[in-house]
């Protein structure tokens, strides 16, 4: 699928936070095929350079990295985030969130379109983490954005699709802009629903980093993507609310 | 007849390593940049606990294995080892993260409230269920080292202080380097990892043993250090600022103190530290040679915990036996 101007193969996408190391990470971004990688930088930049150790591991995954500005909590903070962003990972991929709420990580939905319009203006090009809400999603796609990253649920819950309506209702009203499901996946299950819903990817970190096998986990959650995605181009039947014999009965011996 | 070993770095792991090498009779000579052993170095801000069935959790199972020793190894070289176990809790809506523990560590034993407050009764009525490792053990790094420097001493080994061994000549010996993250001169795939502590004093909350708060955003961890005070930790970053702690992580580890009992909020903050942890990519400690020399390095969060085991291990490398 396309991104941007990029080109990408894995529906998959992978956080890389809170791994028991930096070489699990890498092994689970490779079983998975996983070729888009969020980044973040706040915590590990209070000093210029610092994160740089880390970073260059990263960077040697040879995936398209995806710095977000996780922990921002204000317009500012995001902005001032995806401009070291840039300068530190020389893209003008930035996966934007701004929180507005500490207990549950919801997006500041106000905040998040205001500094999506001014990243978008200086030409980044923005993911915005958001809510399901349909004239959010509008005002970010005004503002130029053309990949949307909804929640299915709160940030590292793992509750899975809390509201598939809203989900569905969001494929629905958008069927042209890039949707990633972002947040609250906690079982390949969450996504191959995300991906039957018709999401264009899925984007796991929690679920993976601290299962008992990272890179078992990171394949498990490529294949249940994978097939999800599949289901879906295939075109998934109807539930029925009757049972209908698939071969007839008619003409055979038959005992009830 | 084994060649004299000069080992680079008076921190856990070199004096690990020179008490397993004077031991197996081998001549020692440890250099140091530091006028005294543990002066500088990650040693002073770790937490010392001697946790392998708890760290079974989130680490590699090699960590667990190594880390076994440890339990051993420092109450003979260190009278002062504590050997009281360590006590994992969680706030009432966080107990998942328990179960979780005690699903992926070993040797835990689940208790409930009465229990918890048998074993450490300031935190009677505060938690309802604890996860029990009792087979664990602790120690103040800020004690043990010396303790075991004077060990070491007083078995011949030769001490040298305020010497630089960045640029130390290999051909005088056997050379064993444990400088940490002072090694990264030679050894460009070390990393840093970031840990920030901060020592308490209270007069009305006595710890027997370690007390971890799990958390589904992360650990914070208590670790007793005698006579009311007390180390809190628990932070590790990707980075490789040395500076004083930020305030966003002195609040982090405060606050879990604070859920953990509200008396720490009447605590004194005796000092605040930040110390850097020296790590390879897979976060597990290595030991081999390059260039002329010995490495033993990447103890990352597990210094005191894997040090010994590491140690045994370079000295049957460097003596055969």
């Amino acid at each position: 699928m396309r991104v941007f101007d990029m080109e990408i193969h894995s529906r998959l996408w992978l956080g890389s936070a809170r791994y028991p190391s930096p070489a699990v990470l890498a092994a689970a971004v490779r079983a998975a095929r996983c070729d888009v990688v969020t980044v973040s930088l706040r915590r590990e930049n209070a000093v210029a350079g610092a994160g740089a150790p880390f970073h260059a591991l990263i960077r040697e995954l040879g995936v398209n990295l995806l710095p977000n500005t996780a922990g921002c909590h204000s317009v500012r903070e995001a902005v001032t985030t995806a401009h070291m962003a840039r300068e530190l990972f020389g893209t003008p991929w930035i996966k934007l969130e701004v929180i507005g709420e500490g207990e549950l990580l919801q997006p500041d939905v106000f905040g998040l379109v205001e500094a999506a319009r001014l990243l978008c203006a200086e030409g980044f090009q923005v993911f915005p983490y958001t809510t399901t809400d349909l004239g959010v999603a509008e005002r970010l796609l005004a503002a130029g954005c053309e990949v949307l990253m909804p929640w299915a649920g709160p940030i590292g819950s793992g509750r899975g699709l809390t509201d598939p309506f809203a989900l569905r209702a969001l494929r629905a009203h958008f069927p042209a802009a890039t949707l990633v499901v972002d947040a609250g996946i906690g079982r390949p299950s969450h996504a191959a629903q995300a991906m039957e819903l018709g999401f264009d990817a899925v984007l796991a970190n929690t679920a993976v980093a601290l299962a008992g096998n990272p890179e078992t986990m990171a394949g498990a959650f490529a294949a249940s993507t994978a097939a999800g995605r599949a289901g879906w181009e295939a075109g998934l039947m109807s539930a029925r609310d009757f049972a209908e014999a698939s071969t007839p009965v008619v003409g055979q011996a038959w005992l009830a | 007849m084994n060649r004299p070993v000069t080992i680079l770095g008076a921190g856990v792991a070199g004096l690990c390593a020179a008490a397993e090498l004077v031991t197996a009779g081998i001549d020692v000579t440890v250099i140091e940049r530091g006028a005294k052993a543990g002066e500088l170095g990650t040693n002073r801000y770790a937490g010392g606990m001697l946790a392998p069935w708890c760290e079974a959790a989130d680490t590699e199972p090699l960590v667990a294995t190594l880390g076994g020793e440890a339990l051993t190894w420092w109450p003979r070289h260190f009278p002062g080892t504590q050997r009281a176990g360590t006590l994992a809790v969680a706030a009432a809506r966080d107990r998942g993260e328990l179960e979780r523990l005690a699903a992926r560590s070993r040797h835990g034993e689940w208790l409930d409230a009465d229990h918890i407050a048998e074993l450490e009764p300031v935190l009677a009525g505060r938690f309802q269920h604890g996860l029990y490792f009792a087979d664990e053990g602790h120690l103040d790094p800020r004690a043990a080292i010396p303790a075991l420097a004077h060990w070491l001493a007083a078995r011949g080994v030769v001490f040298r202080y305020d010497t630089d061994a960045g640029d130390w000549p290999d051909h005088r010996g056997t050379v064993l380097d444990c400088r940490g993250i002072g090694a990264r001169d030679r050894l460009p795939e070390l990393r840093c990892v970031r840990g920030e502590m901060l020592l308490l004093e209270s007069a009305d909350i006595t710890l027997s043993r370690p007390v971890r708060l799990v958390h589904p955003r992360g650990l914070v961890y208590l670790v007793p250090r005698g006579g009311g005070r007390c180390m809190l930790g628990g932070t590790a970053l990707e980075s490789t600022d040395a500076g004083p702690i930020s305030a966003r992580s002195a609040m982090t580890l405060l606050n879990g103190a604070y859920a953990l009992h509200p008396a720490f909020a009447e605590a004194r903050i005796t000092e605040l530290g930040a110390g850097l942890r020296p790590a390879f990519p897979d976060n597990l400690p290595r030991l081999f040679q390059r260039d002329g020399r010995w490495h033993l390095n990447g103890l990352y969060r597990h210094g005191f915990l894997l040090a010994p085991a590491m140690a045994r291990q370079a000295r049957i490398a460097l003596t055969g036996d």
